[in-house]
């Protein structure tokens, strides 16, 4: 019998049967429910008011506000009930919710400008590590380099050191260098902690585009840099892409050296999120909008990169 | 299907395979040498620039007095006393069992129920992309952020978790506290560890099963191999390369840990979850022993690289077989 009329019986013998298929199926999905509740509870509880977020036993059911986030971004002052009787009428609808608990809105809050931060520190230094990691993985890729392996090997083992450790250092030279506390730092700091990532997953995909088609253009009279730019990158351009969100995602969510080497200019929303203070603690709802307005990017990139995760969690080291 | 490649591996084959041949080298522009060094130099230089010289600097310093909090004092080189002192210091050996403790139980749970789950997930269900990717979610975050809506969730009064555990088991929510007592601590943060990262291993479990042919499977049914006996002679002997690997990351990882469990436990109560790179941030950013703590940070990046070596000749052994 050949292959394909095997596959058109009812089931091949190694195939699962359905109902263990549907046994299996319902464990993952009770697992999956399981792991997301932390996180559907972190969600909702953005939406609750400062006392039903405090509630005790805990609220499943409450009334939906804005409250968290309108916390999260403003910095509000409290008044006396007289005060406030002779105000004007608010004029937005977050001047309705700060009121009614005797507040005032006295300016934004410092998330906007961490979030900044963020973005800067993350995309600057994703930028750089791509950069860098794409010329270095293409070099190691397609020219023999003397002791590539322990190039390589010396490149990888830049990453297995404990990042407090890696701090101590860092820490006394940016001292010297005027480089604590800026985003700039921070850049170059990333990108070197990246840049190991982008040459390990990058000679990897570039070690899976043929050679032909660039012998190809190098006959048809194009140099070197010409045939990298017009042959290798385009068929190169998925692998990239799927290693600049992983530097992404790396930046995005660092907090050791973010919490040891930056105080407040250069300060990342990492080591933001868990000082976000209320009256009397820490103020859960807005913690909670911040830290859901911090993890949907993530969530997207996860989808996003679905089919790239195993290489990239594993430095290149399992393929699919 | 999936490939498994060893890092030592992967740069062998990379440095193995010959550079494009003769004619190519007569190629108009810049010669390949110049260009290959123009391309790694950038990436050389920079990682010695923020993790070389540092690290060297570093080692240097681990021979020193030096104390930030009192920098007019003179630096004065004491030789291995950072060493001895650190080595005869019974807390940090504690500290280091520990971490050890902690790597142990996190990673155990994270293969077996990882394991499990790849298992599980292979059969194909109905709907099991959408779910592998919920599954993952996890693993994606920053842990900083997700020790620090754990607290939330393990607050003994307001926080849901002691409450579902009430519901399932009849013990009073409020009477006892998973960050707060001595007992439940270590098994909190191994926990919280293992909601993370049980999706990594998940994964690359997921990626061992897929890389054993049908074929086998087709023979052992032939021959009537009973499922148990399958799982133990062909599933579990062709996915050992997948679990030393997720075991290796894992463990280094876990040996590393900072993030979750300073946000979450901050190494309390008392000691109890004090992990060894806690006690370096306190050693190097509250105490300000720079020598001190650089002599530490030395003794745990030995122990990491050390570790990571044997194991990856280990596991070169096990894909040989």
């Amino acid at each position: 019998m050949t292959a394909a009329a095997a596959k058109s019986t009812a089931h091949s013998i190694v195939e699962a049967s359905p109902r263990s298929r549907a046994v299996a199926g319902s464990l993952v999905i009770l697992y999956a429910v399981i792991t997301l509740l932390p996180m559907v509870w972190i969600v909702a509880t953005a939406f609750k008011s400062q006392s039903d977020a405090i509630a005790y036993p805990p609220k499943v059911l409450f009334e939906p506000t804005l409250e968290g986030y309108v916390n999260l971004f403003t910095v509000r002052t409290r008044q006396t009930a007289d005060f406030i009787a002779k105000l004007p009428p608010p004029s937005t609808w977050y001047d309705v919710i700060v009121r009614k608990h005797d507040m005032v809105i006295a300016g934004p809050s410092k998330v906007v400008p961490r979030f900044v931060n963020s973005l800067i520190i993350g995309f600057g230094s994703t930028f750089l590590a791509v950069f860098l990691g794409t010329l270095a993985a293409y070099a190691f890729s397609r020219f023999r380099i003397p002791l590539a392996d322990d190039l390589l090997f010396f490149i990888l083992s830049t990453r297995m050191m404990p990042p407090v450790a890696v701090a101590i250092p860092i820490y006394l030279m940016y001292r010297q260098l005027n480089l604590t506390d800026t985003r700039l730092g921070m850049i170059l700091l990333y990108t070197a902690v990246n840049v190991s990532l982008a040459v390990w997953l990058l000679k990897g995909f570039i070690d899976e585009i043929p050679r032909e088609y660039e012998e190809a253009a190098l006959v048809d009279g194009y140099t070197r840099l010409q045939a990298l730019r017009k042959v290798v990158l385009p068929q190169a351009v998925t692998g990239i892409a799927a290693t600049a969100i992983f530097c992404l995602i790396f930046s995005w969510n660092e907090y050791a050296f973010a919490v040891l080497l930056t105080s407040g200019e250069a300060q990342t929303m990492p080591p933001f999120i868990p000082f976000i203070i209320g009256e009397g603690g820490q103020d859960w709802p807005a913690v909670a909008a911040a830290t859901t307005l911090f993890v949907v990017p993530i969530v997207l990139f996860t989808v996003l990169l679905r089919k790239h995760l195993l290489r990239g969690i594993t430095f290149g080291a399992v393929r699919k | 299907m999936s490939t498994i490649i060893h890092p030592d591996h992967a740069a062998m084959t990379g440095a193995g395979e010959v550079a494009l041949s003769q004619p190519m080298k007569h190629v108009r522009g810049l010669s390949d040498r110049t260009i290959a060094w123009l391309f790694v130099a950038p990436t050389i230089a920079l990682l010695l620039a923020i993790n070389i010289f540092p690290l060297v600097w570093m080692i240097r310093l681990s021979f020193t007095n030096l104390n930030l909090s009192m920098s007019y004092l003179p630096l004065r080189f004491i030789g291995l006393d950072n060493f001895t002192d650190i080595l005869g210091d019974e807390d940090v050996w504690f500290r280091l069992q520990t971490t050890a403790r902690f790597v142990l139980w996190s990673v155990a749970l994270e293969m077996v129920i990882g394991f499990g789950l790849a298992l599980l997930i292979k059969r194909q269900f109905r709907g099991h992309s959408f779910w592998t990717t919920i599954i993952l979610l996890p693993m994606m975050l920053s842990p900083a952020v997700v020790g620090n809506f754990w607290t939330l969730l393990l607050q003994p009064q307001i926080g849901p978790f002691n409450h579902f555990i009430s519901l399932l088991t009849g013990v009073p929510a409020s009477s006892f506290s998973m960050t707060g007592e001595v007992v439940l601590a270590p098994w909190t943060i191994v926990l919280v560890d293992t909601w993370m990262w049980t999706p990594y291993v998940m994964l690359i479990c997921l990626a061992g099963l897929r890389s054993i042919p049908d074929y086998i499977y087709e023979a052992a049914e032939v021959d009537r191999a009973s499922a148990w006996r399958q799982f133990w002679s062909i599933t579990l002997p062709m996915t050992v390369p997948f679990l030393m690997l997720a075991v290796l990351f894992r463990a280094i990882e876990n040996f590393k840990m900072f993030d979750m469990v300073n946000l979450l436990t901050s190494g309390g109560p008392g000691s109890t979850t004090e992990l060894v790179s806690i006690t370096l941030k306190r050693a190097a950013f509250e105490k300000w022993r720079t020598g001190y703590s650089s002599a530490l940070a030395i003794i745990l990046f030995v122990t990491v690289f050390g570790a990571a070596n044997i194991y990856v000749k280990a596991l070169n052994k096990v894909k040989q077989r």
